[in-house]
């Protein structure tokens, strides 16, 4: 088999999309008007599908942080901290997360995925274990497997598989990392964390890291993420994250009380090999914590924006994720549906992002909402609007 | 400890309703290009197998496993391992 020849189902795929009118994976945004709004060929869009949880990323104080950082230190750093050395803004950056996680240290990564694979590959080794929720992110299951640990998958939020297979590991138990998310970012839906962590105090020796990356900014009363939400932010031995969501940015961190987490850093290759943050993401980033912190009137406007476009899908009679949240997947049986939905969204002025298996975690197409505190009420009825055409032209077909 | 012949029984039984029909199923079988398995159908087989052996299968293993033959002699070593 030549070097190519593995790629030519995908570029089937691709064809028959293309064929399809569907562009979903080259759509090129000619301008972003704001944190929801951005023209493609012309056309003026409302953004549903971009994970800006909070419409930070348009916000005056972090345009102004990341402009006077770019003027005062420069456009990039041009090297890793291990090498380069690292800016006093990237400390500060690390002291303020742990200030807000309440924690006593944090490794701040270049992005969510590099933090993810650093922190998971770097954790584990031969001989350790790792039990993965089954619909952990792509960073997740990557990381696990540069580390060479094994690799066990439990049923999607399902503490009663995941105790099951604790139990199996016996003496292994204290080489074992128990991995799931607060929000899992395909469906929308919530790990049943205090549930997670009551199994995981069953078993003691294991440790659990909870990967935040659509939960900060979203849930607990000060938005610290879902183990805050749960109430065991102390069962939660590593936090990991992203700065490229609520924050609106582009980044990772990992947050822990461990005392040796600082090692961790000089072991980590994905950080070690990787050039640091620019200083204008790492001011930006600065900012909009600071804003997430200060103000959770944008948690609420998130909810609200959140709440009342799932009521308004449920009610047109989509099939959605489990439960009502900041991601609103519309699914799909066959994704033929998914691509012309999509197409048809795009026509009425609203982009949302197309999801088709094996990304998916049941073989479904979705179309994927996200909404954010950026939506205007007018926006997210103007969104439920668009579906609810949809619904009177395709019928049966778009549920 | 089942034996090999005991374990291909029970693997081959749990992949008949999975693999698509009219599919014969060989200890030599290839998963993905005779049964056209995709990456949800191994899984789906992996969990039934784990719930019929009470046991837990690595994700490590899955570059090592393309046919029948192959899954079923991984899966008699994790057994003995446990």
């Amino acid at each position: 088999m030549a070097i190519f020849d593995k790629f030519q189902q995908l570029a089937a795929t691709r064809r028959a999309m293309a064929e399809s009118g569907i562009q979903s994976i080259n759509v090129v945004m000619d301008r972003v008007v704001s944190a929801t709004e951005a023209v493609v060929n012309g056309r003026s869009l409302i953004l549903a599908g971009t994970n800006n949880y909070l419409g930070l990323t348009f916000h005056p104080e972090c345009i102004e942080a990341a402009c006077d950082a770019t003027r005062t230190l420069g456009t990039g750093t041009t090297g890793s901290r291990v090498a380069n050395g690292s800016y006093s803004t990237h400390v500060q950056l690390e002291t303020e997360l742990a200030d807000y996680f309440r924690r006593r240290s944090v490794i701040v990564f270049s992005t969510g995925y590099v933090a993810n694979l650093g922190m998971l590959s770097t954790l584990a080794g031969a001989g350790d274990v790792f039990v993965i929720d089954a619909d952990c992110h792509a960073s997740i299951y990557d990381g696990c497997r540069l580390s060479g640990a094994e690799i066990i998958r439990f049923r999607h939020n399902d503490p009663g598989d995941l105790e099951k297979r604790l139990r199996r590991l016996g003496a292994r138990i204290e080489n074992t990392l128990i991995v799931v998310e607060g929000i899992y970012s395909m469906l929308g839906d919530r790990a049943p964390l205090g549930d997670i962590v009551a199994v995981k105090r069953r078993y003691p020796g294991a440790f659990l890291v909870v990967d935040e990356a659509h939960s900060l900014g979203v849930l607990g009363s000060h938005g610290r993420g879902m183990a805050e939400e749960a109430g065991v932010e102390a069962d939660v031995d590593f936090i990991i994250g992203t700065f490229s969501k609520s924050l609106g940015a582009i980044g990772g961190y990992c947050a822990s009380d461990h005392p040796d987490l600082d090692l961790i850093r000089y072991a980590n290759r994905p950080y070690v090999f990787t050039a640091s943050s620019s200083p204008a993401i790492i001011a930006s980033t600065r900012r909009a914590l600071g804003i997430l912190s200060a103000h959770p009137e944008l948690r609420q406007r998130l909810w609200d924006n959140a709440r009342r476009l799932y009521a308004r899908l449920q009610e047109l009679g989509y099939r959605l994720g489990p439960e009502p949240s900041p991601i609103i997947a519309v699914r799909f049986a066959q994704r033929e549906q998914a691509y012309a939905l999509w197409t048809a969204l795009i026509e009425r002025g609203v982009y949302v992002n197309l999801v088709v298996p094996p990304a998916t975690p049941d073989g479904s197409s979705l179309l994927r909402c996200s909404a954010s505190a950026g939506h205007t009420p007018d926006q997210i009825a103007t969104i439920g609007n668009a579906f609810a055409d949809l619904k009177r032209l395709f019928g049966a077909a778009s549920a | 400890m089942p034996t090999y012949e005991d374990i291909l029984a029970i693997v081959t039984e749990l992949i008949k309703p999975l693999a698509a029909a009219g599919r014969s199923i060989r200890e030599d079988t290839d998963l993905v290009s005779d049964l056209e398995f995709d990456s949800l159908k191994v899984m789906n087989l992996i969990e039934q197998v784990e719930d019929r052996f009470d046991v837990s299968v690595p994700l490590n293993i899955l570059p090592d496993i393309r046919t029948v033959r192959d899954f079923t002699v991984q899966l008699q070593a994790i057994l003995g391992d446990n």
